[in-house]
């Protein structure tokens, strides 16, 4: 063709670049095609990534101690926190002035609960403060030092004013330090108290229960995958509704049932000392604990497990398991060899799908953990609905979400997330 | 058939019986005695049970009734993977997680081989299938005609005396095919190994195979070279399943001289060769070859037989001519002729006669 000749862009007929004219040709199908995808698209992003970054925003954000006490915070700028003395009289001022306007809106309590985080007893100091505070005139009843201190002699501590001079700034990683046990101290971050302690120790257990639950859940499903993808496809139905009967079930109900079942008094216990295996007085404890939620999410989890392997492993033709005995390889050889290494994307795409699963779980270790046994998932949502602690649960599952972008990210490199299979 | 005592015997099947459910055989009394070094086939529409006997051969199916030996000894209790016998699946069955060499490798490292032991028969092995460069990639790179080769002689690496093949040609074009074949056919009789060839590509099985036994049913209909197969079938079944066939009924008359006399249905009488009809009276089937059938009169042999036919459709096909016929009713009738300078082109609706010499015309079972 004389085309091939031609230097630079191949043209159309017209003698539009064949680029663009390929692109115009197909606008209107990827308009179409968008058109239908879009109510998903905007019902994901008003209801699901919006809230989402939102919610990580909080984990930072934190205006309320300068739009509350504006004129406070700038006076506390002059202040040396490691003086060991309480500010001067224009600071107190300020205070004064903030507050009044700060009590009209009745703002000062969300203040003094959200100080309260990072000192114990500011939300006390704000709200009594603030019952007296709303009877002064700024003109007549200066000056405010003395007055404060009157009101609760905790103004005149170094403390209340640095704790409100670090948290001054409009963004802070307070929540994140938080969220590792440290915390803001006099010479920048330190570690928490050791009674303190709890979200390290709770992320560390979080991972290690999800390792080990998707751990057994490879163990336990791994056989039955086999089955079903090896059975004649009446049976493996059948087999595939025992598989996926749990799901017909509430998950609570699940979760209660392996608690009837695992609690001392209960099915498994029972049996264990009629047969005598067990003395009465001694009955084992497999609730309430880390046994407990690892026995009863493998047993929820384990579908998910199941049908990823399963799609795997029909894809794989059983004349492989065939030519590899032709070949003079053992069963267990011809499975280790040639049928295993087949099966793995499948055991990849179950142990991922598994494992964050696993390591965002609430409701199972909420009823069958204990105290020993719950996640990290189970302290957010205990700082989302009781403790209003949004910043701090904002900062615990942003750090949740980077662990499992950084492990997908390590599977990726170690295995290959093409070797992850759904079928 | 020669007899299980055969001390040249290599694979015997003796009175064989499989079935899959205990209520219907698959697999009917199967007797084979292969000598070593054969190229046998097996051939045969799809559920004869041929596949079924190379999978009991193979051991991955177990023989509900019978014996079957490998070199005089008994293996039906020896699990495949020490049977000892290379296979070369339909699919290939090349294990796609590992290259050509680590597939060739396999068979050599289970038997425990040394690494450079093991190296250099790989080689030597792909280099007889003329795939020595490939060595390194995997089997998903590779063109069907590619990958079979290389089945092949991951089949062959270990040096089997006995190499099944499962229709290993089926997955290919026909160009391909044909090559393939006649690249196995000289790859066996070069290593004088003993093949056991599965195919329903009559072709294929003429071709290549020193013997076809042709299943049906559960049984071997007939097994014998291909020539004789294709010249002399043994029963109608194996007429119509080789080759063109055309076939005519009719009731023997009287049998005299190895002549049977046969009245065709429309009250035609001819002669035939009696193959397994016995008595005046019997129904029979009687089978003709198309190109063992005449038109031309001036070549018709002295004696032969004629009848009338009515030209219904006539092919050029380049090499020859097919010419559809009625002839004693029967609307299917096939003839074949060379293209030859002096060959007489027939048209639609043309009356001609036919002939062909009582030897080429079999009765056999109706």
């Amino acid at each position: 063709m004389s085309d091939t000749t031609q230097s630079g862009p191949v043209l159309a007929a017209d003698g539009t670049p064949l680029k663009r004219s390929l692109a115009r040709a197909l606008r209107m199908q990827k308009l179409r095609a968008l058109m239908l995808i879009a109510p998903l698209l905007l019902f994901i992003l008003l209801t699901f990534i919006l809230p989402i970054a939102d919610m990580l925003f909080r984990s930072v954000e934190n205006r309320i101690v300068s739009d509350t006490l504006p004129k406070t915070v700038v006076a506390l700028q002059e202040w040396d926190a490691n003086s060991g003395e309480a500010p001067g009289e224009d600071v107190y001022a300020a205070l004064a002035a903030d507050l009044i306007v700060a009590v009209e809106a009745k703002t000062h309590t969300r203040l003094g609960t959200r100080l309260n985080y990072e000192m114990t007893g500011i939300s006390s100091l704000f709200r009594k403060s603030g019952r007296k505070v709303k009877r002064w005139d700024l003109a007549e009843d200066a000056p405010f030092k003395e007055k404060f201190i009157d009101i609760d002699k905790d103004w005149a501590d170094p403390e209340v004013w640095r704790t409100i001079q670090t948290y001054s700034p409009k963004y802070t990683n307070g929540y994140f330090l938080n969220s590792i046990d440290m915390q803001k101290g006099a010479d920048g971050a330190e570690a928490r108290p050791e009674n303190q302690q709890i979200y390290i120790t709770l992320f560390q257990r979080t991972m290690f229960m999800s390792l080990v639950i998707t751990a057994s859940c490879i163990v336990l499903a791994y056989p039955i995958a086999w089955i079903l993808a090896n059975l004649p496809a009446r049976s493996a139905n059948l087999l595939m509704i025992l598989v996926l009967l749990p799901f017909w079930t509430s998950l609570l109900v699940r979760t209660s049932a392996w608690k009837v079942m695992l609690q001392q008094q209960g099915v498994i216990n029972d049996v264990l000392v009629w047969l005598g295996l067990v003395a009465d007085d001694a009955r084992l404890v497999m609730i309430n604990n880390q046994f407990g939620t690892i026995v009863a999410m493998t047993h929820i989890l384990l579908p998910f497990m199941i049908l990823p392997m399963y799609s795997v492993m029909q894809t794989i033709n059983p004349s492989y398991l065939r030519a590899a005995k032709s070949l003079g390889a053992t069963n267990w050889t011809a499975f280790w060899r040639v049928y295993f290494p087949q099966s793995v994307p499948g055991i990849g795409a179950g142990s991922i799908l598994v494992f964050i699963l696993a390591i965002g779980y609430y409701i199972t270790p909420e009823i069958v953990g204990g105290t020993k046994g719950v996640f990290i998932s189970n302290r957010i949502a205990y700082h989302i609905s009781s403790s209003l602690n949004w910043g701090l649960a904002a900062a615990l599952g942003a750090i949740l979400l980077v662990v499992v972008l950084l492990l997908y990210w390590a599977y990726d490199k170690i295995v290959g997330i093409d070797n992850v299979k759904l079928g | 058939m020669a007899d299980a005592s055969n001390s040249d015997a290599f694979v015997e099947f003796e009175r064989v019986q499989k079935s899959y459910d205990g209520e219907t055989l698959v697999v009917k009394d199967l007797n084979l005695v292969m000598p070593k070094g054969e190229f046998l086939t097996m051939l045969g529409p799809s559920g004869s049970g041929k596949t079924t006997c190379l999978m009991m051969l193979a051991g991955f199916e177990t023989a509900t009734h019978g014996d079957i030996r490998l070199g005089g000894v008994s293996i039906n209790n020896i699990p495949p993977h020490k049977r000892g016998i290379g296979m070369v699946f339909q699919n290939y069955a090349l294990f796609p997680h590992m290259t050509i060499a680590e597939n060739l490798s396999f068979p050599l490292e289970v038997r425990k081989m040394g690494k450079s032991e093991r190296e250099e028969k790989v080689k030597r092995a792909l280099d007889m299938v003329e795939m020595g460069a490939f060595g390194g990639r995997r089997p998903s790179q590779l063109s069907g005609g590619q990958q079979q080769r290389v089945a092949l002689a991951r089949a062959l690496v270990f040096e089997p005396e006995l190499v099944l093949m499962d229709e290993p040609l089926g997955a290919l074009d026909k160009q391909l095919r044909e090559k393939m074949q006649f690249e196995i056919t000289d790859l066996a009789h070069r290593l004088g190994i003993t093949v056991v060839y599965v195919t329903h590509d009559q072709t294929e099985a003429l071709t290549m195979s020193d013997r076809v036994a042709v299943f049906n049913d559960g049984r071997i209909q007939q097994l014998a070279p291909p020539d004789l197969l294709y010249e002399e079938p043994e029963n109608s079944f194996v007429a119509q399943f080789i080759g063109e066939n055309n076939t005519l009924e009719g009731t023997v008359k009287e049998i005299k001289d190895g002549l049977a006399l046969v009245q065709l249905d429309d009250g035609e009488l001819i002669d035939c060769k009696p193959v397994n009809v016995s008595q005046p009276g019997e129904r029979t089937r009687v089978s003709i070859r198309p190109e063992r059938v005449e038109y031309n009169k001036e070549r018709l042999q002295e004696g032969a037989h004629t009848l009338k036919a009515e030209v219904l459709e006539f092919i050029y096909m380049g090499d020859i001519f097919r010419t559809r016929l009625r002839v004693a009713g029967n609307d299917e009738f096939i003839i074949k002729t060379r293209n030859a300078p002096d060959q007489v082109r027939l048209k639609p609706g043309q009356q001609i006669e036919i002939g062909w010499l009582p030897e080429d015309c079999r009765a056999l079972d109706a």
